[in-house]
């Protein structure tokens, strides 16, 4: 125990060893002298993986099957951001159909991650509940919708990609195997049945007390070249008017390894933080929303713009409305794509592709020869893109609500890095809180 | 007379991996609620920040060891485990973390790693069992859900799991499906490879890829035969044994015979 010498500087250190909730491991220290954050980290010690230094020496076809493994929760966002890089490597865009049927397997990946987080990992915060299973012994009916909704994403992943974790049927150029229209009529049913939960579920989200932070981010999205909600492939914009093609994408933003964590940390090359995900396609791409996800938005209490990261389970679900909503309506339009890929042929090339998953824009690179051996691999998720916004949120938090108990902060704390749903998994290729007050 | 119930305490713990064997389970939406009413789930960080002390009736392990503190860790897990099982090719095989284990892994450090010096790792993946004893070993890349909820079922009901070592050839007859090796000349690694997911490579008409590890008496050597006929390189060969089992020792071996890169 320390006694303090006077009041203005009491030390604390606030810290979770192994944060829960999120996707792999990582654990926050915060360190507080008096009325004075000094230090904030997020510590990632997820062992690293290494992705990039396997695929050296691999096919270019081996790409989906590898890089999905880098996340359970979000491999089609690999499988896509893998096969856009080959493709561009090989000369070749993928549209039509295939494209269409990519867009609506992603959407599969959208409304299962956005539920799980939504449902299952944020809102227990929110309602204060130590767990979803805690918190089904009062709420019983909302974690049942929760996994309702989670099922229906579940099942457009196996209809489309064979089982949702790791699926097995997209590869580069498209797929091994496109399904019929009689296959995805079962579908359509209960995304319509989720689709109204979610309207209900927003409604929820929006009487929901959201801690106060407002920060003025950098957002960094994809804007989709045919004018829809960014998801499979796009332009990469940002709130201060960035607008570059993947290929540029080295030009302007840099990884930095620092020693607390086994996550690089992305910042722009010409400036600070920036935040990926949900809220910043939200206000990149708002103009873009159908207008059933912009009205459900506007009546949760949402403008055109969100700048408080708690928001964020708000705007989850509005995109998981919209993506819902989305993949009613690729299916209603599906043409079966014959073939269900298109060939390709290696050459020497380097091709790069983003695509957002469902925590914001995840980025390849690769370097290919005329055998179609990988000769160089580069990999930027979208957690450690978001590290550096995370840390200063919390310094913000922290800064601006000292007067809280350590435990109050502690949860608090942690609920402000959960706003990002990090995935630390895909970060070490990639998270820790400890918060320390002296 | 009353008792109270006490519920057998479940605990599901990560190593190296990607979270998506411990997602299956979060994936058992139909079942999530039920086996929450049999077990209480004692320690779950994915999904829980409520920790309950052990000791564990049954711990599921997911992936593998590649660092010094988790080769610690693993056995202070064994200690409060009364039973343990592992759950997908990580925590079985190695997973393809172990792909290290062909190769410099100071190379992989500094291909990912702008500088080294701040990544501690061991120069191997290892399987749990090479650390401590395992009670039983759930196969693929990812776990089969199903399979997974007869195993915590097994465990809870203190008899051996229902799950068979044969091959995903097997699965393939049974689902129906036309050979895609010999009909259409597509390498597969079906007569080789552990079944438990129902064939599912094939019957999106490729060839499986060995994701849930050799089966309990595989013969890849034979196997190869049969891929270079179909035109597999060595480089191929090396590189169809070399994915997520890697380090199981059947697919390892053979891998071996087919490098010449050493």
């Amino acid at each position: 125990m320390t006694i303090p010498l006077e009041p203005q500087a009491r030390s604390r250190r606030i810290s979770t060893a192994a944060l829960a909730r999120v996707e792999g491991e990582g654990a926050m220290n915060v360190r507080i002298r008096g009325s004075e954050v000094l230090e904030v980290q997020l510590r990632i010690y997820e062992p690293p993986r290494f992705f990039e230094g396997f695929l050296k020496g691999r096919s270019y076809t081996e790409v989906p099957d590898i890089t999905a493994r880098i996340c359970g929760i979000c491999p089609v966002a690999y499988q896509t951001s893998g096969s856009l890089a080959i493709e561009q490597a090989c000369g070749i865009t993928v549209d039509g159909p295939i494209r269409e049927l990519r867009r609506l397997l992603y959407c599969g990946e959208w409304i299962e991650s956005h539920a799980l987080h939504l449902y299952l990992l944020h809102a227990p915060d929110f309602l204060g509940y130590e767990s979803a299973i805690h918190m089904a012994a009062d709420h019983p009916a909302l974690v049942e919708r929760g996994l309702a909704t989670r099922k229906i994403g579940n099942q457009l992943l196996i209809t489309l990609g064979g089982r949702a974790e790791h699926p097995i049927n997209p590869r580069t150029g498209g797929f091994y195997r496109a399904p019929s229209r009689e296959e995805l009529q079962p579908l359509v049913e209960p995304l319509q049945r989720a689709l109204e939960d979610t309207l209900d579920t927003i409604a929820l989200t929006g009487t929901l007390t959201m801690p106060e932070l407002e920060r003025d981010y950098e957002f960094v999205a994809l804007m989709d070249d045919d004018g829809r909600y960014p998801i499979d492939r796009g332009r990469i914009i940002s709130s201060s008017g960035l607008d570059i093609p993947p290929e540029d994408f080295e030009e302007h933003f840099v990884e930095e390894h620092v020693a607390h964590s086994n996550a690089l940390h992305s910042r722009l090359r010409d400036g600070g933080s920036y935040m990926v995900g949900p809220l910043a396609r939200y206000s990149l791409a708002f103009d873009t929303l159908s207008p059933m996800a912009q009205e459900a938005a506007g009546n949760a209490g949402l403008g055109p713009t969100c700048n408080n990261p708690f928001q964020s389970i708000i705007v989850r679900g509005v995109e998981l409305a919209y993506a819902l909503e989305e993949a009613l309506r690729l299916i209603d339009a599906y043409e079966q794509p014959d073939p269900p890929a298109i060939a390709l042929e290696p050459r020497d090339g380097v091709g790069s592709g983003v695509s957002e998953a469902p925590r914001g824009i995840l980025w390849h690179q690769y370097k290919i020869d005329a055998s179609g051996t990988i000769r160089n691999a580069r990999i930027v998720p979208p957690t450690s893109q978001n590290q550096r916004a995370i840390e200063e949120d919390l310094y913000s938090f922290v800064s601006e609500h000292l007067d809280l108990s350590d435990d109050d902060l502690q949860w608090q704390c942690e609920q402000a890095i959960r706003n990002y749903d990090p995935c630390i998994s895909c970060a070490t290729h990639f998270l820790k809180l400890h918060v320390e007050r002296t | 007379m009353t008792e109270v119930a006490v519920k057998p305490k479940l605990a599901v713990w990560k190593f190296s991996s990607c979270d998506g064997c411990q997602l299956s389970l979060l994936s058992c939406e139909d079942e999530l609620l039920d086996l929450v009413g049999q077990v209480e789930i004692s320690y779950f960080l994915e999904a829980s920040r409520a920790e309950v002390e052990g000791p564990y009736d049954l711990s599921l392990v997911e992936g593998s060891i590649t660092t010094e503190q988790d080769a610690e860790r693993i056995h202070r897990v064994r200690r409060v485990s009364r039973r343990l099982v592992t759950i997908g090719a990580c925590a079985t095989s190695g997973g393809i973390q172990a792909l290290r284990n062909f190769a410099d892994v100071e190379d992989f450090v500094a291909a990912v790693y702008p500088s080294p010096e701040y990544v501690s790792t061991l120069e191997h993946s290892t399987p749990i069992s090479a650390h401590v004893p395992v009670d039983f070993e759930l196969r693929g890349c990812p776990v089969n859900k199903y399979q997974l909820l007869e195993v915590v079922r097994a465990a809870l009901g203190d008899r051996s799991p229902p799950i068979p070592a044969s091959s995903v050839c097997q699965e393939c007859k049974l689902r129906g499906n036309v050979c895609v090796l010999v009909a259409h000349g597509t390498p597969c690694l079906g007569p080789v490879t552990h079944a438990g997911c129902g064939a599912l490579c094939p019957s999106f008409n490729r060839g499986c890829y060995g994701c849930y590890g050799p089966m309990e008496s595989p013969n890849a050597r034979s196997l190869s035969t049969w891929l270079q006929k179909v035109g597999m390189d060595d480089v191929d060969l090396v590189r169809v044994y070399r994915t997520f089992n890697a380090a199981a020792p059947a697919f390892q071996r053979e891998s071996e015979r087919h490098d010449h890169s050493a």
